[in-house]
């Protein structure tokens, strides 16, 4: 067994004395673990910080096996990553919510989603409006997406604002007003605006996203929302953004 | 074809065990008992009596974390100790990494690890609230942030900034850069950009 693909580490843990176990998001293997020997030892332990964009060559005699990589760095940004604490409370996020993921099952549209963000982790404001989009990539393709691109009730396509809880699917303002104690806010940056979106509109982003992930993913596996989310929001929450 | 034994039980126990110890496998434990039977009374007897005591004794300090034969321990026990400092650092081997470095006399707090989703670490396997209960305590004016200079170390030092918020301590870390014998040639462009960004006054 022998394939080459492109991925981003998403963690890594010791295993014996010199050998990292790393875990990798893949555009075609999806997330994939593998041995890379002598790597504690090595220069290559900056290059396996989660975050990077790597070239990943896997090898095992038999499908099922652990196997061995060999990685080349690609993109190194783990260490810009480190120098503030949205970028790493984000990719905490995303790393623990990929493993919501069955292991070796291809997403390459989440793959896609996951590099795009990562490479703008470091601008806070930016970075939370596409957590946002990432984690209802992550629906998507669990198979709980959200319909956000026309009303529940009308069918417009225009002013939408709501969120129906029980389908899913985008409720208008005038179809949403008279029940919108019980919808939940849709914020325009994920129907219509391409400009980055302000703090609060963010949190409602994330307020959306919480309440499918829980319902249709955490919730009936006994599983929380990764730690870090909340210390990510609240940092979201409190810092001035920048356009 | 099952591997022949070449000594009693008791002796294959001992290579047994011994090639569990880091740093050994199969063929070096087998030359470790080897040399340890030979040498019973002036190596084997001393050392399993050595053990026998540290596996009576030891314990986890319950103020700090560290290891030691005594609760609390003899860090957090000596009142030559600077008490208004505290360095966090991950292990109990980066505790002694630090001891042998021997440049500041202050107190530790040991975490038991970093937070890492692929372990399944969270906050609350880390003695973090211990930390912050610490500190709350009063008596503390810094806390050193010794993590290792990877991404799981850095979230967990920002991790425990935001928790030790509003306590009224200096937060520190380490500086990142490059090594004592470090050939820039050789370095990889995080840890050159790290040190060009934490450069200094010369």
């Amino acid at each position: 067994m022998n394939w080459s693909d492109e991925g981003i580490i998403l963690g890594s843990r010791r295993h014996g004395e010199s050998s990292l176990i790393v875990e990798l998001m893949t555009a075609a293997h999806g997330r994939h673990l593998g041995l890379v020997k002598g790597a504690r030892r090595s220069q290559e332990r900056a290059a396996l910080q989660p975050g990077n964009t790597v070239s990943a060559t896997w090898r095992a005699r038999l499908d099922e096996h652990l196997g061995n990589y060999t990685i080349e760095p690609v993109r190194v940004r783990a260490a810009a990553l480190m120098d503030g604490a949205a970028g790493l409370y984000a990719l905490q996020v995303m790393a623990g919510l990929l493993r919501l993921v069955p292991e070796r099952d291809p997403h390459p549209a989440l793959y896609r989603r996951l590099a795009h963000t990562v490479e703008h982790l470091a601008e806070a404001g930016l970075a939370g409006a596409l957590v946002v989009q990432f984690e209802l990539e992550l629906l998507r393709e669990l198979g709980f997406g959200l319909d956000l691109d026309s009303c529940a009730a009308t069918g417009v396509s225009a002013d939408l604002i709501y969120v129906s809880p029980k389908s899913g699917r985008a409720v208008s303002r005038k179809a949403g007003t008279p029940f919108c104690d019980r919808l939940l806010a849709l914020p325009a940056f994920l129907t219509t605006s391409d400009e980055v979106p302000a703090p609060p509109e963010i949190l409602a982003g994330f307020r959306l996203t919480e309440f499918f992930l829980r319902r249709h993913v955490l919730d009936p596996r006994g599983l929380a929302l990764p730690p870090a989310r909340e210390n990510f929001i609240a940092l979201l929450g409190r810092a001035p953004v920048a356009a | 074809m099952a591997q022949r034994g070449v000594a009693g039980p008791e002796i294959e126990r001992l290579i047994q065990l011994l090639s569990r110890l880091p740093g050994l496998g199969p063929r070096s434990a087998r030359r470790a008992a080897l040399h340890l039977v030979k040498k019973k009374e002036t190596v084997l007897a001393p050392l399993a009596q050595a053990m026998g005591e540290a596996a009576d004794k030891v314990r986890v300090c319950s103020v700090c974390g560290n290891i030691d034969t005594a609760d609390p321990c003899m860090i957090c026990t000596d009142p030559r100790r600077d008490g208004s400092t505290i360095i966090v650092i991950e292990d109990v081997a980066d505790l002694w990494a630090m001891e042998r470095a021997g440049v500041l006399n202050a107190k530790y707090h040991v975490l038991g690890g970093t937070l890492s989703p692929l372990d399944g670490v969270g906050p609350d396997d880390l003695t973090i609230d211990r930390l912050v209960a610490r500190v709350a305590a009063g008596g503390v004016s810094e806390v050193i942030l010794a993590m290792n200079a990877t991404v799981d170390g850095e979230t967990t030092a920002h991790f425990i900034t935001d928790r030790l918020a509003g306590q009224g301590v200096k937060i520190s870390r380490l500086a990142a850069g490059v090594p004592v014998g470090g050939e820039l040639d050789y370095l990889d462009e995080g840890t050159l950009a790290a040190a060009l960004k934490s450069r200094r006054p010369f």
